[in-house]
């Protein structure tokens, strides 16, 4: 057993498997560590109000690396935090703001979105805001005017009114366009949005914060709900193992202790396992977990128990059985039976560890597959509420229609992760089925 | 002849004739065995379908609400109660309910409604739907299912068929020379089975459909329908490449790999290199001496294969928007539809031991054990 162990570094196949699990569970350790549990919930479920600076449908940062690829990042000016803000004053008692919001563009692309963020704090009478915007080759465009409540919103890209106003194309586009082209192309260097508000009570006051958004964001991109991928990445990598592991050792090792009770016990408990077994090749399991889900819970950890219950009486107890049966019949048994050890002793000490070599390979392989049951659940939509997992993004990519309208990264991402899992795990598992099955280890 | 030479030495008494006619006996009555045994274990599955799904009262509420809808339309159409208040129509209603729950049996305890539950299911009598409809516009679930279930059919047995024969074919030629380059090929290949069909669904959809636009997206034929039969098998044809090339690409490197090297064990058996010191061309020792007793462990492994298979078919279909059972379930979950849930169960369960049944009987026909009455008594 243990010299079996050893040869296994002598595999490239299974060092390069080892190496694919040594990283997913880096991956999964630092997902952990850096988002915990409640963090990730949080974000996940958060909506509007966590991810509002991160654009829709961005897709990954690095796709800027490839040659001829210089799509816009997502750009925010803050009056608190650095804009210019002057504050004069009026006539009567009417004192005046002017907060200049300024950035570079030196971008190839349009910005996907545009959102200005008001915080005003006034009592009776909100403050009054004229909006220009000046452009790198100095034109100057009114965005019209308005009253600003206590914190409001104005989204300029889907302002139907100045959209018009700029003949028709959608405001970010219109703003950030070279006049002197044909095709809308955007124009390169310092853009200038200026705030005019004028308020009118002692004690006033306004802030303002431009989001420019772009079109690429973080190491993954990010969803319809302008959430992070990348967080959805980090924890279901720690999900997908925890689950394929505890799923694989639950169901594999229950139906070792089951093969051997039946084999040692004989009669009646040997025909019921054999017959349960039968009936649970035709039960229908994954109806069967869609109609849990549905109907009761959709928690993982109960979806867990089940799979695990419905594994126990799986195909591979029969192979277990016919080892068993030989491994009875062994002298170093009977000479147990003869200094009088108990059965329980003798099926778990004794008869269990000898197809432990049988197991193992099988065990590795099986990881895997239950990974990729969950993310067959939670591609039906099944999946837990709560934890993002790598099935739930490829639901919410499917859902929405991604390889149609062409957000590939969308479904690469999770979908790599999970071809890496399969095959780290696929790699060692043959490997080990190699070194312990010695008739193949010729071939 | 050397079939029947063996049972005379087992029937000495018997003419050739009988032997025949025992042999026929033989593999009916295990079929029948089999069949009977299915039948059962189906009787079983279904049974526990029914329980997990009333544990919370589901299909009572579904019958009880199927019993209000009759009865409060029957009422409401009734022009002599029309002239009452509501009070009392109501209360005429739930008199009527009361009764009709009486009828039905639903007051009984569980045990013995479980078993009316039982044959409803077996016989897919599983009432009307909430939401769905069928093609026709009835709510039936039998008509609903019985409308799904020939495209499923269509995609999985002609997969299953295409795969057994390509599989078996492709080891026997890797294992006659093994270590060549194909050889590695597939091995080195035999770990992407892990992932299962739709997740290669999904790139070929993102290949074929999304980038090069030369295959459809899903769905099993053109949007309007082509008029001609031709035009319409080509074009359910040109659909069921990707699914069937997804359900190909997810099971096929593994199970060569295995029958590859399966192959090669039984080849270094002792009688086969005897067939081979005797000279006998390669093609007969690979017929007789090779494929000949490892046909059941090839048929039992085929049938392991294809129950793995359809687990996956109910999101393969989804992915390719085949409408077929599984596209089915997956909308019957997002409708909540708790009836055609239950009946999709219902169904699988049916199509396994369907399965298992058909390929038991193979294994009769290949399996000498059952033939001359050797059964493997266990």
């Amino acid at each position: 057993m243990m010299n079996s162990w050893r040869e296994v570094p002598r595999y490239t196949s299974a060092l390069v498997g080892l190496a694919i699990i040594a990283a997913l569970v880096g991956l999964a350790l630092y997902g952990i560590i850096a988002i915990p549990y409640g963090e990730a919930e949080r974000l996940w479920r958060g909506g509007e109000g966590v991810w509002i600076d991160n654009p829709r449908n961005a897709q990954p940062g690095w796709v800027n690396l490839f040659p001829g690829r210089n799509l816009p990042e997502t750009i925010i000016v803050d009056s608190r935090e650095g804009a210019t803000k002057r504050s004069g004053r009026g006539s009567d008692s009417v004192n005046t703001v002017q907060i200049s919001l300024d950035f570079d563009y030196p971008y190839d692309d349009f910005p996907s979105e545009l959102n200005l963020f008001f915080d005003a704090r006034s009592r009776e009478r909100p403050p009054h805001a004229s909006l220009f915007w000046l452009t790198p080759d100095g034109r100057m465009l009114s965005l019209g005017e308005q009253n600003v409540e206590s914190s409001e919103r104005y989204s300029i890209s889907l302002d139907r009114r100045l959209a018009r106003q700029l003949g028709g194309q959608s405001p970010e586009v219109a703003l950030f366009a070279d006049p002197a082209r044909e095709s809308p192309q955007p124009l390169q260097g310092r853009y200038q949005l200026l705030v005019e508000a004028l308020l009118f009570e002692a004690g006033t006051d306004l802030d303002a914060r431009l989001v420019v958004y772009g079109k690429v964001h973080g190491l993954a991109g990010t969803d319809h709900l302008r959430r992070d991928i990348t967080v959805a990445l980090l924890w279901g990598a720690a999900v997908a193992l925890a689950f394929g592991l505890l799923a694989a050792v639950g169901s594999s090792v229950t139906t070792l202790i089951i093969a051997a009770m039946g084999v040692w016990y004989g009669r009646w408990a040997d025909a019921s396992i054999q017959r349960i077994t039968e009936l649970n090749l035709i039960l229908p399991a994954l109806p069967i977990l869609i109609l849990v889900g549905t109907l009761y819970t959709r928690s993982i950890w109960v979806i867990l128990g089940i799979v695990i219950l419905l594994g126990v009486f799986s195909a591979s107890i029969k192979v277990y059985r016919a080892i068993f049966l030989q491994v009875k019949e062994s002298p170093y048994i009977e000479a147990s039976q003869a200094y009088g050890a108990s059965n329980r002793r003798i099926i778990l000490f004794y008869m269990v560890p000898r197809v432990i070599p049988v197991l193992v390979p099988g065990f590795v392989t099986l990881i895997p597959s239950f990974v990729f049951l969950e993310a067959s659940l939670a591609i039906l939509g099944l999946s837990d509420p709560v934890l993002p997992t790598w099935g739930k993004v490829l639901n919410d990519a499917q859902q929405n229609g991604a390889l149609y309208k062409g957000y590939y990264y969308w479904v690469l991402g999770p979908a790599m992760l999970l071809m890496l899992t399969g095959l780290g795990f696929a790699l060692v598992g043959f490997t080990l089925d190699r070194i312990f099955n010695p008739r193949l280890r010729e071939l | 002849m050397a079939r029947l030479s063996l049972s005379r030495v087992r029937w000495p008494s018997g003419w050739p004739g009988v032997v025949v006619f025992n042999t026929f006996a033989r593999v009916a009555q295990y079929v029948l065995l089999r069949a009977v045994a299915l039948a059962i274990t189906v009787v079983v599955g279904v049974y526990l379908t029914v329980v997990i799904t009333n544990m919370g009262g589901h299909v009572d509420n579904i019958r009880i609400a199927q019993v209000r809808e009759s009865v409060g339309g029957r009422i409401l159409l009734d022009r002599e109660l029309q002239s009452l208040p509501p009070s009392e129509v109501q209360r005429v209603i739930n008199q009527q309910v009361q009764v009709e729950v009486q009828r039905l049996g639903l007051d009984r305890p569980f045990i013995w409604r479980s078993f009316t539950y039982l044959t409803d299911a077996l016989s897919l009598n599983l009432g009307r739907a909430e939401q769905l409809t069928s093609d026709s516009g009835s709510r039936q679930v039998r008509l609903i299912l019985l409308e799904r279930l020939p495209a499923t059919l269509l995609l999985f047995a002609s997969t299953f068929l295409m795969l057994f024969f390509v599989d078996i074919f492709l080891a026997l030629f890797l294992s006659r020379r093994y270590g060549s380059f194909l050889d590695k090929v597939v091995v080195a290949l035999a770990p992407t089975s892990a992932a299962p069909s739709w997740f290669y669904g999904i790139f070929l959809i993102l290949i074929f459909a999304s980038l090069l636009r030369i295959l459809p997206f899903g769905g099993m034929v053109d949007a309007p329908p082509p008029d001609t039969t031709l035009a319409y098998a080509r074009s359910v044809l040109k659909h069921m490449i990707l699914p069937v090339a997804a359900l190909s690409i997810s099971s096929i490197f593994l199970s060569v790999y295995s029958w590859r090297t399966f192959f090669l064990i039984y080849a270094s058996e002792d009688y086969v290199e005897m067939a081979r010191a005797k000279g006998l061309p390669s093609g007969t020792i690979e017929r007789r001496y090779i494929l000949r007793p490892t046909l059941p462990t090839i048929i039992t492994n085929f049938a392991l294969g294809v129950i793995g298979l359809w687990g996956g078919a109910v999101i393969l279909e989804t992915v390719f928007n085949w409408p077929g059972l599984g596209r089915l379930l997956f909308q019957a979950i997002g409708h909540f539809d708790i009836p055609v849930i239950v009946a999709s169960v219902v169904i699988y369960a049916y199509l396994l031991a369907l399965t298992v049944l058909v390929l038991d009987i193979v294994y009769a026909l290949v399996d000498p054990r059952v033939k001359i009455g050797g059964q493997n008594r266990q």
